[in-house]
């Protein structure tokens, strides 16, 4: 008997219209008559648009100068951002004290960075650091009137850092009063549920800009004659009381996702509310949170332009301001774009990062 | 529990920012004395309009608002640097005054009976007098406002200005639609870009709007006044010390115009013999006893700030971008009304 | 809250101070008491701060001489608005620029849901696609829009239409009746004359009838598989044919009131302000975005099971779209799609920034400014956001309750 050699017969070659650019191609762009049709449209559009842009954008800008005559008209004036950067970013903070907020930026790059990088030791100690000494470091820095540092009023503060420091403010500050808002929501006492559950839905129900007109014009007839606020703490109040709604409810969804039983076991093991809440619940449902928290402050973030409506010079604001300088008229839309361009980089990286969270829980259930 | 936890800890987090110095409690029984105490005038200005309070690249404030604020902290602190300026909108700035954040409110604001009445507040004088007038394209070929039937108006919200328009046009049986903005920079940008016909403000706000449209030259303002805008600076009701001072401050540099004293040749009018320069500078005469100021107040306010018309052409003369005549604002013995009280 | 102190207070007291910090430990420590003693406090507490704040406010309103009540609201208003839905000059009252405020906020809320629900799913889709170009640009837009401030997005719009748009006097025009200029979109106004009423009423009753013969096709198509054949044609024969009978008997006339440049604007007809156009563009395409990205989430919510079956079934992907993957990934778009347009409603009030009359701009900027009332207004103004906020939720949550019961 001859021993056949069982081989297996090799696999052939796909047809050569199913691999490939060709395939790829007529699978994912020219897909049937209509689909053909609407790309070709779409890059006939693209054509038409994207090179004079990248034109006007880059090739025929002008990058410096001292005012509007610099530039000619054929492209893009950046002249104008570049000249005023300094302003845009510190606001009409004293240029000889620009360490200070440099400094304040390089703690915030490196808090982020440490808390984002996965492999860093200290986790815990680093995050407690930015929610709780972090804030009261960051104002004597940038305050100033101690351990030598010249004063800086607060009205001499905006751009871009006044814009980080409003949303991180009310962000920081909204943490605590939204947990206890989300753990009022969700207590058997009714008449605590029903105050926190109205809080909530009060403040989510107006607009920011009521919230801040209200911040702005009413909080002083609140407060008994001889107390007045700051411009600055007023607004950062209304931003609070607000955030803190929002931070409830997203609070509230980690607490609702952590199960039953684990309730059950603190009060079993005989903790009381708070020892279980603080050692057991809260720390499971913060980390659940974390995206959702990133969410509410990459839209505090952007929120944080509506500043302007009570005039406060935030980056938008200021960029506005700079706008009306006789010496740069006409540059609208450099000034637009490079506002929008620098609160999309802010936000969409923190989008990136929350989304990457939520994948990384998700592979974790 | 919780919520008076919470309650507890904003009660907290606002006792940490007061001692901060974040918050102000006014312990000085005065305003004078808290501004002496505070080491700084704070000094309410509008949010920015050019020649009369505008920072300039530097964030350094500019403008007759501004200056006359400077006149009082040289009268006061002795350094016509030491004041803080906060940029309000029209919204606040009377909400800012009486809640004490503010010391003096110096912008371009319109003395009315309303203001003065009701809101408990004081109007010291007249830094500026200004009437309501319109700005056009010079394309359309308006000669007068009686020309603006059917225009579209952009004007400002929240101030006399809107309610003099609607008055104006229903009175001369006219038509218009208002196009509102928040803020004066807005009602510059709708009217450049040729969202109505017509801006209307306080006359020397269209000669500083002006000054921001991409063609200067293409607009005109029209001759036609529609109403009184007596601007001045403000101070709040009940302490009449503070009032005088801020009141003495402008008629220092307006009686310094009318004596040929200015910021240049102050030092050598130190040892003038006429009577009336003797007893502005202090050498004579009243003095700053009255006004629990030392005797040179009006020296200093001469010397750092200048005097009315130095003010006047630096910020919106006719060699500033405004270019606007001294007219109503010229003194009274030069045919303008700007008519100062004696120092006696 | 355990408390060791407690304990022996217990153990060694004998004074009636004693006896009585010892009965307060006790109703403490009951556990259902406790919670009633710790409501009261908060109760008690919430109380005293709403008074010491009303207290404060009352004095501080008092001293400054500053006037309350709402009588204001009687009061001749003075000042003109741009934009209303009904009748309204400078001899109204403040109450009634209330009115136009709400109506105006409405208008452009309503507006932009709508225009933003569209596109949203649009692009929800679109980016889901397998064209891989088509899915590549929507997910372009999606990022960039929902990454940069809502302000900055109207303002930038506002700029650019009024750049893009002509002087009223070189108007973009379609004959004598449509008008595009700076100042807005023209178009002609149907004026109602006699007979009409007729015309509209027959318009509703065809509207009816053909929502009554739907409603028996689809009964049938259930029941036997086939519905009434030519169901479509009939109700569109229905709505059109009914009305344009009833038109050409009653022998009612319909005239239109034509726009025309007059002087420096264009006078008559109804017109579509810039600021709203601007205002709609801007809201529409930033919540589309975030619309466009809840769409997708539900989207991929359906298990793909779902799909190949109806493939399998031999609906095309359109049809598996609609009938298979929408219906089924509506209840998980809906509590999100929820916010979004609440967030829309209670963003409308930036209108302010670029002068659209809505009700921040017109109540609570002018109104607010001409009488000095800021508590009373700031109070009416988050009050009708509320209410609007309030019954948005509660409509969809009626339709999620309706949505969700389809589950089998």
């Amino acid at each position: 008997m001859i021993e056949q050699e069982l081989k297996m017969i090799p696999a052939r070659e796909p047809p050569k219209m199913a691999v490939g650019t060709i395939a790829w191609l007529r699978g994912n762009l020219f897909t049937g008559p209509l689909g053909t049709a609407a790309i070709l449209l779409i890059i006939y559009g693209l054509i038409l648009t994207v090179p004079p842009l990248v034109q006007w954008l880059f090739l025929d800008a002008t990058w410096f100068g001292a005012s509007s005559e610099a530039c000619d008209r054929e492209g893009a004036c950046w002249a104008f951002i570049t000249a005023r950067l300094d302003q845009f970013i510190y606001g009409f903070y004293p240029s000889e004290e620009y360490w200070r907020p440099n400094l304040f930026f390089a703690q915030l790059a490196v808090l982020v960075g440490w808390l984002s990088i996965k492999s860093t030791p200290w986790k815990k100690w680093v995050l407690g650091y930015s929610l709780v000494i972090m804030p009261v470091v960051s104002w004597f820095l940038l305050y100033g009137d101690i351990f030598g540092l010249a004063k800086v009023d607060t009205h001499q503060w905006g751009g871009l850092m006044l814009t980080l420091l409003l949303a991180l403010c009310g962000m920081i500050a909204s943490l605590p009063f939204g947990v206890l808002l989300a753990l009022g929501r969700r207590s058997d006492m009714p008449v605590i549920r029903s105050l926190c559950t109205a809080y909530i839905e009060l403040w989510r129900g107006v607009p920011l800009i009521t919230v801040l007109f209200m911040a702005s014009v009413m909080l002083p007839l609140f407060m008994p004659v001889e107390v007045s606020f700051d411009k600055l703490l007023r607004a950062m109040i209304g931003i609070i009381m607000f955030q803190s709604a929002y931070m409830a409810e997203v609070v509230r969804g980690g607490l609702q996702a952590i199960p039953k039983g684990q309730f059950e076991a603190f009060d079993s093991l005989g903790l009381s509310y708070w020892q279980g809440m603080i050692m057991i619940v809260l720390p499971q449902a913060m980390r659940l949170v974390i995206p959702g928290v990133v969410n509410t402050f990459i839209a505090l973030f952007k929120d944080t332009s509506l500043v302007l409506v009570i005039g406060l010079f935030d980056l938008l604001a200021i960029i506005q301001a700079g706008l009306n300088d006789p010496k740069w008229l006409g540059n609208s839309i450099e000034g637009y774009l490079f506002a929008g361009f620098v609160f999309w980089i802010f936000c969409f990286g923190m989008s990136k990062y929350s989304q990457r969270l939520e994948q990384q829980l998700h592979q974790g259930h | 529990m919780l919520k008076s936890l919470s309650s507890l800890k904003k009660v907290a987090v606002l006792g940490a920012f007061a001692a901060a110095g974040f918050a102000q409690v006014a312990s000085a029984s005065t305003t004078l004395e808290s501004v002496k105490e505070k080491g700084y005038l704070s000094c309410g200005v509008s949010t920015g309009l050019a020649g009369f309070s505008n920072p300039d690249d530097k964030g350094i404030w500019n403008g007759l608002d501004v200056d006359v604020c400077r006149a009082v902290a040289a009268a006061t602190l002795k350094d016509a640097s030491k004041v803080k300026f906060v940029p309000l909108n029209a919204k606040e700035r009377f909400t800012a005054l009486q809640s004490g954040e503010i010391d003096v409110l110096s912008r371009n604001t319109t003395w009315t009976l309303t203001r003065d009445a009701s809101l408990g507040l004081n109007f010291t004088g007249v830094s500026y007098y200004d009437g309501q007038g319109f700005m056009v394209k010079k394309g359309l070929g308006v000669k007068s406002a009686k020309d603006l039937d059917g225009a579209s108006v952009c004007i400002q919200a929240g101030t006399t200005t809107e309610l003099n328009l609607a008055d104006y046009f229903r009175t001369n049986g006219m038509e218009y639609q208002p196009v509102v903005f928040d803020t004066s920079d807005g009602t510059a940008k709708g009217f450049d870009a040729g969202r109505c016909d017509v801006l209307t403000s306080d006359q020397s706000q269209l000669y500083a709007l002006r000054t921001r449209l991409t063609k200067p030259d293409a607009a005109v303002v029209l001759p036609d006044v529609i109403s009184k805008e007596p601007l001045g600076p403000l101070v709040r009701q009940g302490d009449d010390l503070w009032f005088n001072i801020v009141k003495w401050s402008l008629a220092a540099m307006i009686n310094a115009e009318e004596l040929g004293l200015s910021s240049e040749n102050i030092t050598a009018k130190k040892e003038s013999t006429d009577p009336g320069v003797r007893r502005l500078l202090g050498i004579d005469g009243p003095k700053g006893k009255g006004i629990n100021l030392d005797d040179e107040w009006a020296l200093r306010i001469i010397e750092q700030v200048g005097n009315y018309d130095e003010v006047f052409q630096r910020n919106v003369g006719v060699d500033s971008p405004l270019q606007i005549d001294r007219g109503l604002n010229a003194l009274w013995s030069d045919g303008g009304i700007l008519y100062a009280p004696p120092f006696r | 809250m355990s408390d060791p102190e407690g304990a022996s207070i217990n153990n060694t007291s004998s004074g009636p101070v004693n006896r009585l910090l010892n009965s307060i430990l006790l109703l403490w420590r009951d556990a259902s008491i406790r919670p009633l003693i710790m409501q009261a406090v908060v109760v008690l507490l919430v109380v005293a701060m709403g008074a010491w704040v009303i207290n404060n406010t009352m004095n501080n309103l008092e001293t400054r001489g500053i006037s309350t009540g709402f009588d204001f609201l009687s009061q001749e208003a003075g000042f003109g608005i741009l934009q209303s839905l009904v009748e309204y000059d400078e001899s109204h009252s403040y109450g009634r620029t209330f009115t136009v405020g709400i109506l105006n906020t409405l208008l452009v809320s309503v507006l932009g849901i709508f225009f933003a629900t569209v596109l949203g799913f649009l692009m929800g889709v679109a980016r889901l696609s397998p064209n891989w170009l088509l899915a590549r640009l929507s997910s372009v837009f999606i990022e960039t829009f929902r990454n940069i401030p809502l302000l900055l997005q109207i303002f930038f719009w506002y700029f650019a239409v009024l750049a893009a748009l002509p002087h009223p006097r070189q108007s973009y025009a379609l004959g004598d009746a449509l008008f595009l200029n700076l100042r807005g979109f023209f178009f002609p106004k149907p004026v109602m004359e006699q007979g009409l009423s007729a015309v509209f009423i027959s318009c509703l009753v065809a509207v009816g009838l053909a929502l009554f013969l739907r409603y028996k096709h689809r009964k049938q198509r259930v029941e036997t598989g086939k519905g009434i054949s030519g169901a479509p044609y009939l109700m569109a024969a229905l709505i059109v044919g009914i009305p344009a009978i009833t038109w050409w008997l009653s022998g009612a006339t319909m005239t239109f009131d034509m726009p025309e440049l007059k002087g420096f604007n264009f006078r008559g007809g109804l017109s579509i302000i810039p600021e709203l156009g601007a205002l709609l563009l801007a809201l529409t395409i930033y919540t589309a975005a975030f619309i466009a990205e809840v769409v997708r989430a539900g989207i991929e919510s359906v298990q793909k099971g779902q799909k190949e079956a109806a493939a399998s079934l031999g609906l095309k992907p359109g049809k598996t779209l609609s009938l298979v993957v929408i219906p089924q990934a509506m209840k998980v778009i809906v509590p999100p799609l929820t916010n979004q347009y609440l967030n829309l409603a209670k963003n409308s009030s930036l209108a302010t920034a670029i002068g659209y009359p809505d009700l921040v701009n017109v109540f609570a900027g002018t109104t607010l400014n001409q009488t000095g009332q800021a508590v009373e207004v700031i109070a009416m103004t988050m009050a009708v956001y509320l209410t609007i906020s309030l019954s948005v939720s509660l409509l969809m949550n009626i339709y999620n309750k309706r949505v969700a019961l389809i589950e089998r």
